[in-house]
């Protein structure tokens, strides 16, 4: 992985475990001194077999699971910044601006518009809700997802439909940071490649990507290295 | 990200003699910030809000917040009419029970109308135009700016309160349970309504429930309460998803999912 490019994102000595208080305080050791850093441009997969930490190390990345140990950088406005630690409002910012995040499944309030879920991260970052309504457009018609349901909300979609929409909403910020948990899981050939396609415009971008994918012709098409997770498992 | 925090509580506990209602609890809101504050029944979390919001009387600790003229101020030191005039203007209180915080012999309209006549509104043009607007935003239709709140249903009443409180742009706004007492196809349009005019008007809010899903979707940051402390605070998605203290992993895995 050589590139001259500054870093984007820098992972040092990271440490989880969970501490299961309900369980009499048993302990679950997930993984331990991760080191790994990601510039713009590369797309790094995530390997390791169910349950190696795999998605936790992305949640940890996106300041959603706490770590034990160690620290999540981030380059948010040319400086790299700490997320571990940060206050929550830092980290919400750089949520908003920097770091986006497509998980598994969707979770949106209630009975709200396609359309308007879409567009929301661009509203948040008050982008003209016009110029906001097009590019969620233009992002739901790349997906496939037919523009009869733009004005529905997703809870009747099918699955695949549902993870398309969460794709949208996380591509329609250009963020410059990328964490994807199994993006294509439940998606057909055609909206496969449309994905492929979105993380490899992204990448052309400079974006740097960290994702987990099972599909091994999608993993082949997007990434530009493999971080395997097992390795740090840490002993009980 | 601004540089000066809204309002800050340091060490303040209130007792009624030996009971403990909260204890020791110190934060910072920022400018814009939505804090939930969450705990059980008897955790101390409506104590906590009826003590930052100058309700109740202290009996440890302070609570401060940057008024528009003079800059940090101790609530407890503050005059009487600068306490209620930062109540009138700069603060909204959205009570869980709509009757708490509307005046029920007056119309829709008078109760949005009578914040705007506490800041100095008088142009009776200008405030119609106003509270209709408010009324279009919450809602509600023009035709009912002349009816009696007791008209209206629960999810009404508290939309309406809610127009009362934001009409003024306060810069603060503390909510106890506000969809509390509304049947969940109302709760869920009411939640987007208020994300959506926290956003515009950058409004900062403290909302005490109990309703995890509620906290979720409006709040920033996150306090549990237990038995009257603080056991553990961090972002909302953070202190849900990967809870550490015994109280909040109780809490967050008794949740009854459909």
């Amino acid at each position: 992985m050589s590139t001259q490019s500054e870093p984007l994102l820098v992972i040092e000595g990271l440490r989880k475990s969970f501490t299961l208080h309900l369980q009499d305080g048993l302990e679950l050791p997930v993984f331990n001194d991760v080191d790994l850093t990601v510039h713009g441009g590369e797309c790094v997969v995530l390997s390791g077999p169910s349950g190696a930490g795999k998605s936790s190390l992305l949640r940890c990345i996106y300041g959603n699971y706490l770590p034990r140990a160690g620290q999540v950088l981030v380059r948010h406005d040319g400086a790299l910044v700490p997320v571990t630690g940060a206050e929550p409002r830092t980290v919400l910012e750089i949520r908003r601006r920097t770091m986006g995040y497509v998980s598994q499944f969707l979770h949106v309030i209630p009975r709200i518009p396609t359309i308007d879920l879409v567009m929301e991260p661009l509203l948040v970052r008050a982008v003209d809700a016009g110029r906001a309504r097009d590019r969620a457009a233009e992002l739901l018609a790349r997906l496939n997802v037919p523009e009869r349901l733009w004005r529905l909300p997703p809870a009747t979609f099918s699955g695949g439909e549902q993870q398309r929409v969460n794709i949208a909403r996380s591509f329609v910020a250009d963020y410059p940071v990328l964490l994807l948990d199994e993006p294509t899981a439940s998606l057909d050939a055609a909206n496969r490649d449309a994905v492929v396609e979105l993380i490899n415009d992204a990448r052309a971008r400079q974006v740097a990507v960290v994702g987990i994918f099972h599909d091994a012709d999608v993993r082949d098409r997007v990434a530009t290295g493999g971080f395997d997770v097992a390795a740090y498992r840490e002993a009980a | 990200m601004s540089g000066q925090s809204l309002l800050r509580a340091t060490g303040v506990g209130k007792s009624y003699g030996d009971r403990i209602g909260c204890r020791d609890v110190s934060f910072e809101l920022w400018p814009g910030e939505i804090l939930g504050i969450v705990g059980e029944s008897g955790s101390g979390k409506t104590t906590l809000l009826n003590c930052l919001s100058a309700n109740l009387e202290l009996t440890a600790g302070r609570v401060e917040y940057d008024t528009r003229v003079d800059g940090m101020a101790d609530l407890a030191t503050m005059s009487e009419p600068a306490r209620r005039m930062l109540m009138r203007t700069d603060w909204g209180f959205v009570h869980q029970n709509p009757r708490d915080g509307l005046r029920m012999n007056l119309s829709a309209g008078g109760n949005v109308g009578e914040r705007l006549m506490a800041v100095g509104a008088r142009h009776y043009g200008n405030i119609r135009r106003d509270v209709i607007d408010w009324l279009d935003r919450v809602e509600m239709e023009d035709g009912r700016i002349d009816d009696l709140p007791s008209t209206f249903s629960g999810g009404m009443q508290q939309r309406l309160q809610i127009a009362r409180n934001l009409v003024t742009k306060p810069r603060l706004v503390f909510m106890d349970e506000p969809t509390g007492g509304l049947d969940v196809s109302v709760q869920a349009r009411l939640l987007d309504l208020l994300r959506g005019l926290v956003r515009e008007l950058g409004v900062a809010c403290v909302i005490v429930t109990h309703d995890l899903g509620v906290v979720r979707l409006l709040s920033h940051r996150l306090m549990v309460m237990q038995r009257g402390r603080v056991v553990e605070q961090g972002l909302t998605d953070q202190v849900l998803d990967d809870p550490q203290h015994p109280y909040t992993q109780l809490l967050v895995s008794s949740i009854v999912s459909v």
